[in-house]
């Protein structure tokens, strides 16, 4: 298992050099001068020079490119056009908000997933479980920004129950809506998920042997087959946790909620393409190492797993 | 089961056929113009003469919603076909000559996997955003990234196909590679294209209305669902309505061929998931 994820962390060199050509070059396709952008208009000639030089604006595109490796592999993405920041500053500081909401739609997409997956297969084709399932497929069908706004007004406005947006203070009062309207998406992937995979397992040879053997319900359908079940599930909810973390996009600025994803939303409105490049960079290496991290949980869970291939 | 029966089949037609009718219909349905500017009936709520009420410029919104399918549609088809084409033309080529143009072709496949789907959309369309081709530049990214799901489904396909016996008798009778593969192994193939399209359909269209959401894609006044949410937002206290009605009319037909695509799934039996990581997030 050592040298298959030895392999796999080397597979990601590739993809990550490809990640960086990419935000290179679209970072060149910019208009307007860089150095100008990042020194602002007050810059003195100087400034600009030495702007001009440490990122290699005045050089060929492939000594560009070459400078641009090493700062990037230095953790210097740049400086941001409009805060004159450094970019990679920038992102560390957004990004714990960013985390906090992931890690909040996760906690309620785990909890309500499960339940109605395993809920609907322990009592398949009764009107529970098509109920259930018809609220899946209607949460996979609802854009997150849209069912957003739906929440906000209807249990901000109306309700008065929870605040519209924003941070304010940091208490679990705002992280409720936005959590739970991008996590839904994932409440109805866990659900069919653990539904499917739970009915799969119910129907194995070896659940019938433990109920024969005496085994009483609960404990068949929790230590033999939840156990069993669960391992597909971990791996949806952590290919989503991945995404969530390389990105709330759509979420964050619905709420205005103060993550890398609305900075991100900012940085193109200003065209701030430093701030943006930088960001999408930071998510892939995010999303590739969370990948990462949960085919290594996948093994763990299931040593029928050893990974020979 | 016959297709029709299903009743995810049938209850997806019907709202794709609707949707459909919709957009061709578009000018003759709708009772205004789409842009037809009117600042002094802004913001009426839902009534006979503005079934979907007006928005901050006095526009009516039932005539922007039902406009809005034809970018919909159109760009979700259109994006959508455009990755089948790439994805058919390097699926084939790299599972037919396998080798070292199979070993390049396919990290190309997962260097585009690998990215989160969203970001990468967003930052091609970043570039198009500033031209005045921000249709196109929708249309180009969501096809730059939609492709590399079929073409890892298309190489193994053609993989195990170009071995079969019938192959073989066409190559002796000197038919071309050309030939062979589209005469003999693309066909083969359908089914699975087929729904990895459809399946795809409800995802392209998502994503077009996220970028428009975010100020990307389509401009005003372009009656794009996504932008209109964004646009109605800020009113969301006084006007819920400039908001509320593009974004069901989203979330209807991406429901639309989601059933459909699922139907398709189930009624021809293939196990095999469309999704890709971070799609709506």
């Amino acid at each position: 298992m050592g040298v298959y994820l030895l392999r796999r962390m080397l597979w990601m060199v590739p993809v990550l050099l490809g990640v960086v050509t990419i935000t290179f070059f679209l970072g060149r396709l910019a208009p307007g001068d860089p150095a100008l952008a990042m020194a602002g208009q007050r810059a003195s000639q100087a400034q600009l020079e030495r702007i001009r030089q440490q990122y290699g604006f005045d050089q060929p595109l492939l000594v560009q490119y070459g400078i641009y490796l090493k700062n990037v592999l230095r953790g210097d993405l740049g400086i941001s056009y409009d805060s004159h920041r450094p970019v990679a500053e920038v992102i560390l500081e957004r990004f714990p908000y960013t985390l906090r909401l992931a890690a909040g739609a996760m906690a309620v997409a785990v909890v309500l997933g499960i339940a109605a997956g395993l809920l609907s297969a322990l009592m398949p084709n009764t009107w529970i479980d098509r109920v259930a399932m018809v609220f899946s497929l209607l949460g996979i069908s609802t854009p997150v920004f849209w069912l957003g706004l739906l929440l906000m007004y209807f249990f901000s406005i109306q309700l008065q129950w929870f605040p519209p947006s924003g941070y304010g203070d940091g208490s679990w009062i705002y992280l409720v809506l936005p959590a739970v309207a991008l996590g839904t998406q994932s409440i109805a992937f866990l659900a069919r998920m653990t539904r499917a995979s739970m009915l799969e397992v119910l129907n194995e040879d070896y659940l019938r042997t433990a109920r024969t053997k005496g085994a009483g319900g609960l404990c068949v359908i929790g230590k033999h087959a939840f156990a069993n079940a669960i391992i597909p599930v971990v791996t949806i909810i952590g290919l989503d946790f991945a995404s969530y973390l390389s990105g709330s996009v759509l979420t964050e600025k619905v709420f205005s909620w103060p993550g890398l994803g609305r900075h991100l939303v900012i940085a193109i409105e200003q065209r701030d393409y430093p701030v943006i490049n930088g960001t999408v960079l930071f998510f892939c290496v995010i999303f590739i190492a969370v990948n990462l991290i949960v085919d290594w949980l996948y093994a763990v869970l299931d040593p029928r797993i050893r990974y020979e291939t | 089961m016959k297709p029709w029966r299903h009743p995810y089949i049938r209850a997806g037609g019907v709202i794709v056929t609707l949707l459909v009718l919709a957009a061709l219909l578009a000018p003759w349905i709708s009772p205004f113009a789409p842009d037809a500017i009117r600042l002094e009936e802004r913001y009426q709520p839902p009534s006979w003469n503005h079934w979907f009420g007006t928005d901050e410029m006095g526009r009516d919104v039932f005539s922007r919603v039902v406009h809005g399918t034809r970018i919909s549609l159109g760009i979700g088809v259109s994006a959508r076909t455009l990755g089948l084409l790439i994805g058919l033309v390097v699926g084939c080529v790299s599972g037919y000559y396998g080798g070292k143009t199979d070993l390049i072709l396919q990290r190309f496949v997962d260097m585009t996997l690998a990215f989160p789907f969203l970001l990468l959309v967003i930052s091609i369309a970043v570039i198009f955003s500033e031209t005045e081709h921000d249709l196109l530049g929708v249309l180009i990214a969501l096809s730059a990234v939609m492709w590399a799901g079929l073409a890892r489904l298309m190489r193994s396909q053609v993989m195990v196909v170009k071995e079969r016996d019938y192959v073989a008798a066409a190559r002796a009778f000197g038919a071309s590679d050309f030939r062979i593969l589209v005469r003999h192994i693309i066909p083969t193939s359908y089914v699975p294209a087929l729904i990895w399209w459809t399946m795809g359909l409800a995802q392209a269209i998502m994503a077009e209305a996220g970028l428009s959401f975010l100020g990307l894609g389509a401009q005003p006044p372009t009656p794009s669902w996504g932008s209109m949410i964004n646009y109605g937002s800020p009113a969301l206290r006084v006007a819920p309505w400039v908001s509320f009605f593009p974004g069901a009319a989203l979330a209807l037909t991406v429901l639309g061929f989601n059933l459909l695509g699922e139907g398709l799934r189930d009624v021809l039996d293939v196990r095999w998931s469309g999704r890709q990581a971070g799609e709506g997030t």
